[in-house]
């Protein structure tokens, strides 16, 4: 089976053989991608009933909670990667969740629709929120609370005293490199917790 | 042929053990029976046993019908069955009535072979680990050196996690459904409850009422009820039941006036009929002991550190008998044990009853996760 794009990118930061927590594994593509070509163990947190049923269906270890909650469930230094894919915008509290995750692995990883794409920036110049294929939702109905641009990110990481190893701004699954905080329509990071 | 759907036509088999068996207490039953069932057909490789424990009072009778009574459907018919989630058209599915239980296996109810008469109080009190020892026996006569996956809710999941962790080399899947590591202070008072009004009937006699002709009927009635009231959610109650009543207006006395009361009331009567008092305080007591950590210093862990089985657990967010929480509890024993365990925690409405009810959500998540234990064993 294919991997998405994005998840392929984020595949090839995990070494092969480690432990690795996804938060918010969605149909657990990526963890069953990564337990069948690199060997590497881990569990997935999911709320959703219909993604949890696709990653039993992918043998895929899934637990069923929230993410502040799922956190809280695994113990110290459990892992090498924690993954936060295209997650980080709906989280409650987010700077106490990436906080918590130093404390069950070392590395991060980190996706999340880039709200400084230039379409955004022209619907909110003309009056709207933006509503496009990367956040699609209206004002009122969308999950994703805590929007962000690149640049934001990196501050707050640095604040949390994060290392940024990679990075990758994408527009359709491929590298942007002319103009990518504005052009990007999705940020990936990875960065060393410890 | 049975119907799609239903294993239909079932007859239930009893297996007799005459070497003693060794119980918790340091006391020992000399001999005993146990009734069983099984669905579907066990395979070449004998690989694709499933082995169904059952909760406070139900019995070996998990799916279908017996001949003479159409109407007597197993208490688990929506999970057993062909094209049900353990799909009996894949797996060798077998329930069996544990030991001091009053369907049959041998219990309070029996003759003691030492006195001749039944053996009312004097049945030793077992625990949820002399169950599964006694499952044992059925398991090494059926030629069953390892199940797929032992499977059970509420008190039938105590006995699947007993099995993986007192015979790991037996269970290769442990699918644990509204459970609990332990039971807190108020499931115990709940419990208390139920075996004081039970102890304080006229007609128990100490336990000793079968020679009498009686039956402790006030005395169970009420331990239903009030166990009953445990299994709803306060909101299933409200919404079935409400402040409904039978008359318009009230009648200013202390009749059953209240739909509720009336539910109650039947369920009790019900219940009465045909469950053994002496069974409800040695099930209830079953439930009590269960504690596997407490050979552990209260570390779950540890406790479940000599399991090696893959873990499906689920759990129903408006339990609050065995709420989620304790099911997280186990969960997270098992991960930091780096086993292999998926949980289900599933919005439903029915309380702790839900384990039983048909969620197409609950359902479909042990579907495919039984669907993997067949590709497993190559069924």
């Amino acid at each position: 089976m294919s991997l998405r794009p994005d998840l392929r990118l984020i595949a090839n930061w995990i070494v092969p053989g480690t432990r690795v927590l996804d938060l918010g594994c969605g149909d657990g593509a990526l963890l069953a991608h990564l337990r069948d070509e690199q060997q590497c163990r881990g569990y997935g947190v999911e709320i959703d009933d219909a993604y949890v049923l696709e990653c039993i269906k992918r043998r895929v270890n899934v637990i069923q909670s929230d993410l502040d909650a799922g956190l809280r469930m695994f113990s110290d230094d459990m892992f090498d990667t924690i993954v936060l894919s295209q997650t980080l915008q709906a989280m409650h509290r987010v700077e106490d969740v990436l906080r918590d995750m130093s404390r069950v692995a070392s590395h991060g990883i980190v996706s999340f629709p880039n709200f400084g794409h230039w379409r955004h920036a022209l619907s909110l110049l003309g009056g709207h929120m933006p509503v496009t294929k990367t956040i699609p939702y209206q004002w009122y109905d969308t999950p994703n609370i805590h929007l962000c641009t690149p640049k934001d990110f990196e501050i707050l990481a640095a604040k949390l005293g994060f290392s940024i190893t990679h990075r990758s701004l994408l527009v359709e699954g491929q590298l942007v490199s002319v103009l990518p905080n504005l052009r990007a329509t999705l940020a990936m990071y990875r960065f060393d917790m410890r | 042929m049975s119907k799609i759907g239903s294993v239909g036509i079932v007859a239930p088999k009893s297996m007799h053990f005459d070497t003693p068996l060794r119980l918790a207490s340091g006391a020992q039953i000399g001999g005993y029976s146990l009734m069983y069932e099984t669905y579907g057909e066990l395979n070449a490789a004998r690989s694709n046993a499933v082995l169904i424990c059952h909760a406070l009072n139900a019995s070996h009778h998990v799916a279908g019908v017996y001949a003479d009574q159409p109407k007597n459907i197993g208490w688990w018919d929506n999970m057993v069955g062909p094209g049900k989630p353990v799909d009996t058209n894949r797996f060798f599915v077998i329930g069996v009535n544990n030991l001091g239980s009053c369907f049959g296996s041998t219990g309070p109810m029996s003759i003691n072979p030492a006195t001749a008469e039944p053996y009312g109080a004097s049945f030793p009190v077992v625990t949820c680990e002399d169950w599964v020892d006694a499952q044992v026996r059925l398991a090494d006569a059926l030629g069953i050196a390892r199940w797929a996956a032992v499977m059970g809710g509420s008190l039938g999941g105590m006995q699947a996690l007993s099995w993986s962790i007192r015979y790991p080399q037996r269970i290769a899947h442990c699918v644990a459904i509204a459970t609990t590591p332990k039971l807190s202070a108020q499931n115990i008072a709940f419990n208390d409850v139920a075996r004081t009004a039970i102890q304080g009937d006229p007609d128990f006699h100490g336990g000793n009422y079968y020679a009498r002709g009686v039956v402790p009927r006030r005395g169970l009635r009420v331990a239903r009820m009030i166990g009953h009231i445990t299994y709803l959610s306060g909101d299933d109650m409200a919404e079935k039941f409400g402040r409904a009543m039978k008359a318009d207006d009230y009648a200013f006395g202390y009749g059953i006036e209240f739909e509720i009361e009336s539910y109650l009331r039947y369920q009790g009567d019900k219940f009465a009929e045909y469950f053994d008092a002496n069974t409800y305080l040695l099930i209830t007591r079953v439930l009590d002991y269960f504690d596997p950590a407490r050979t552990t210093g209260g570390n779950l862990r540890l406790a479940l550190a000599p399991a090696t089985a893959k873990f499906l657990l689920a759990s129903f967010t408006t339990d609050w008998r065995f709420t989620p929480a304790r099911s997280r509890e186990i969960v997270e024993a098992l991960i930091a044990n780096d086993r292999d365990v998926t949980y289900a925690e599933i919005d439903a409405p029915h309380g702790h009853d839900a384990f039983l009810l048909d969620d197409p959500r609950y359902h479909a998540a042990v579907a495919a996760y039984f669907d993997n234990i067949g590709r497993e064993v190559g069924i």
